[in-house]
């Protein structure tokens, strides 16, 4: 039997983004979140997501690897065209990563510059992102609805990126804090379900590709499960948060369970959308697809690194379970 | 050369000359780090702790400088060299992914629990994550200088329908330069490493030369550098032999020859005439680069001549390749000096620490002026035989690249100056036991 090396590869690809967008979605989203709290909020805030933020962004280093090693024509192509907004990502990553250490060592004026650098770099790449995925899905047409498109994703993405990291603040800290994320949580529930409607509707407009996709009885009323699940996660997370503020009993994890479930589903959504093409109604992930050779060198190194990859990453979440606690480097 | 060719180059000097500084630091600072914390959990000593923990935030923040220009460079093959991946991809793709999977998530994962973790898991564990994120950065520069030493020497390459793919994957990695720069590499860490640790640790004992700790890191880097300069010296020669082996027109640029003929001689120093191809200024050691290079007075070397049009400029090549080597001369003789004065627990003059303080970034200097020799002295190639750079630039409109150009030189630049102000404040301060 003979693997269809394109088709596994646009899947780990697919997981790296995914891993990627939730993780340092969470980090993004609480980066965003800093100027809604006190100095000595912000300190829980930095430290809840201190140990992980570098491991996080590595997702995005391997998905973007990944479409580099097994889809260089397209990693070309789909770079190319977004070479603006990537360059605005990038320089958003590096001012909040640097932010990250040094805000910490600065004092005075020179530490509320930092704070807000991390909260500008933060907010910068998750709009750039959000730019990224609206021109990517519409196959960088241009024109004025398309830009507009992408500006509207853009937006969407950052409220997505603040639902994820107030629930992960809902799941790393309590008292005082934790209510506060309960209502940012809230109030990014509302962005997502506004994006993700105006997305789901607007793609479909936007895309013969994408509608004929989907608008196809019967197969719709199958598809319109996932529209459907997405919705149901979205009322959970609403009525998990309430539940909370209202000091029922609630386990403190699972709105940030329901926000991933959005993101996931959400993603499937997109996915479906796009398969299989690696660039939207131009190249489909075989016609992309480097020389068998070297993905399956690849392939085997994934399958012996990825076992060890989980063990220590969930490692490392389990040595960092609980309440986050201030003071960093302790 | 076109515009955005020219512009494509910048940016991507700019960002890889940027983004080397800081592995070069933390590759071996990894494991200086290791090295302090194994001291404390066998002394228990808090003086070694406070050390630790010192250098754990210089290490924090160059590693987190590393990562952010690091995930730039991932993006920029893409985007102003898309044929390269085009025409080597399956080469370099599987060199860089083994890189991800077998470095960077460990080390960034190891990170997390070294710098947060200490009071969470049991000491052993600790060291052990140490350890790791040491492992990993020279796990990332094996994979990367695989690939870099691959496109100065290709070998173990086939093709099949039209396609370069690795015939042999043994060949690829360990190319005919691999080991020589390898280890060229770490050594050039490590006394990079070496020179910021006893630096810093100068810049502290200005202000309190009574600092235990400062002492004993001031001693830790001036060793180490007093071992790995001469080592650098010997394996920089055969390296350089390696070179005139495999990629003889770098060779010529480097010494400045035009002409093949036979007994060359050694310019020690001139201004190198591109248009009229001759050595302006020259001053020579007649026959002496026959000698070196061959061991033979007598010996024919290859020119610049032997090459055109496919040669490297040769005037950076010249300049840089004597940067390199003076900076490292200098680096041999105060590290020497320095393990002198610091013998039986004295304290150096304050003109010597002075001058070590000064020295604190030499390694970067001599880092940056190295990888121009290597890096302009493969051109016009990319691949040396196999690709040439200008085949390899994308499509990005002059504008485009101007703008980003700009954005990255004014956010590397307050980068840059942050980083120093934050690290020579951290050092002013000292470790406090």
């Amino acid at each position: 039997m003979s693997l269809d090396l394109p088709l596994v590869f646009s899947f780990l690809m697919g997981l790296a983004v995914l891993m990627y967008v939730v993780l340092d979605g969470y980090d993004l989203g609480v980066g965003m979140l800093m100027p809604a709290a006190d100095s000595q909020e912000q300190e829980l805030m930095v430290a809840s997501i201190g140990p992980f933020w570098d491991a996080n962004e590595t997702w995005l280093v391997l998905g973007v690897g990944i479409l580099l090693v097994a889809f260089p024509v397209a990693h070309g192509i789909v770079l190319g065209a977004l070479y603006l907004p990537v360059v605005a990502m990038l320089i958003g990553l590096m001012l909040r990563g640097v932010a990250f250490e040094f805000r910490v060592k600065a004092e005075g004026w020179h530490r509320e510059l930092w704070n807000w650098l991390f909260w500008f770099g933060s907010f910068l790449a998750s709009f750039a992102q959000g730019l990224m995925l609206g021109r990517y899905i519409t196959g960088f047409n241009s024109g004025f609805g398309y830009y507009l498109f992408a500006l509207l994703v853009g937006a969407a993405l950052c409220g997505g990126y603040v639902l994820l990291g107030a629930t992960w603040l809902i799941l790393k800290t309590e008292g005082g804090l934790q209510k506060k994320a309960l209502g940012w949580a809230r109030w990014g529930l509302l962005w997502v379900a506004l994006g993700v409607a105006l997305v789901s509707l607007a793609t479909p407009l936007a895309s013969q590709t994408v509608f004929a996709r989907w608008f196809d009885f019967p197969r719709t009323l199958a598809l319109m499960l996932l529209p459907l699940a997405t919705l149901a996660a979205g009322v959970f997370v609403w009525l998990a948060a309430g539940r909370m503020e209202r000091g029922a009993p609630e386990p403190d994890w699972t709105p940030f369970a329901g926000a991933v479930a959005i993101f996931a589903l959400a993603f499937a959504g997109l996915a479906y959308s796009l398969f299989p093409y690696v660039v939207m109604d131009r190249m489909t992930i075989w016609e992309a697809a480097s020389h068998p050779s070297s993905l399956k060198v690849i392939l085997a190194g994934v399958v012996i690194v990825l076992p060890f990859l989980i063990a220590y990453t969930a490692f490392a979440y389990r040595v960092f379970r609980g309440k986050a606690r201030s003071g960093l480097y302790e | 050369m076109d515009d955005v060719l020219v512009l494509a180059r910048a940016q991507f000097g700019l960002n890889i000359g940027f983004h080397i500084l800081f592995p070069s630091l933390t590759i071996a600072l990894g494991w200086i780090l290791l090295y302090f914390r194994v001291q404390y959990a066998r002394s228990g000593d808090a003086a070694w702790l406070a050390t630790y923990k010192l250098w754990t935030k210089v290490f924090a923040l160059s590693f987190a400088m590393g990562v952010v220009s690091g995930i730039t460079m991932s993006f920029q093959f893409g985007t102003n060299w898309p044929g390269f991946m085009q025409k080597v991809g399956n080469i370099a793709g599987p060199l860089l992914a083994y890189e991800v999977l077998t470095a960077f998530f460990l080390e960034a994962t190891f990170l997390g629990v070294m710098l947060f973790g200490m009071n969470r898991v049991p000491g052993w564990m600790h060291v052990f994550s140490a350890a790791m994120v040491a492992i990993g950065t020279t796990v990332s520069a094996f994979w990367i200088l695989a690939l870099n030493s691959w496109m100065q020497t290709p070998s173990g390459q086939g093709v099949d329908a039209l396609q370069i793919i690795a015939g042999d994957w043994w060949s690829v990695i360990f190319n005919p330069s691999f080991p020589y720069r390898f280890t060229h590499m770490l050594l050039a860490s490590g006394l990079t490493a070496a020179f910021v640790v006893a630096g810093l640790s100068a810049w502290r004992l200005l202000r309190a030369g009574e600092d235990v700790s400062a002492r004993k890191t001031l001693r830790t880097g001036l060793v180490l550098a007093a071992v790995l300069a001469p080592l650098q010296i010997a394996v920089g020669d055969l390296h350089g032999l390696n070179t005139l082996e495999h990629q003889p027109a770098k060779i010529a640029a480097i010494e400045a020859i035009w002409k093949t003929e036979k007994g060359v001689p050694l310019v020690l120093f001139a201004v190198p005439n591109e248009e009229k191809r001759t050595n302006d200024f020259a001053v020579e050691i007649p026959e002496g680069a026959s000698l070196i290079l061959r061991h033979d007075a007598d010996a024919e070397l290859q020119g610049i001549d032997a090459f055109a049009p496919d040669a490297p400029p040769v005037a950076p090549v010249f300049f840089a390749f004597r940067a390199m080597v003076g900076i490292g001369v200098l680096m041999l003789a105060l590290a020497w000096a320095g393990v002198w004065a610091t013998r039986r627990g004295l304290l150096p003059s304050r003109r010597l620490l002075w001058t070590l303080s000064g020295f604190t970034f030499a390694g970067w200097v001599a880092t940056l002026a190295g990888w121009l020799v290597a890096e302009i002295g493969r051109q016009p190639w990319l691949v040396t035989g196999v690709l040439k750079t200008a085949d390899a630039v994308g499509a990005a409109s002059g504008a485009a690249l101007g703008a980003s150009l700009t954005g990255y030189i004014v956010t590397y630049a307050g980068m840059l100056t942050a980083y120093m102000v934050v690290l020579t404040h951290l050092a002013g301060k000292g470790a406090q036991a």
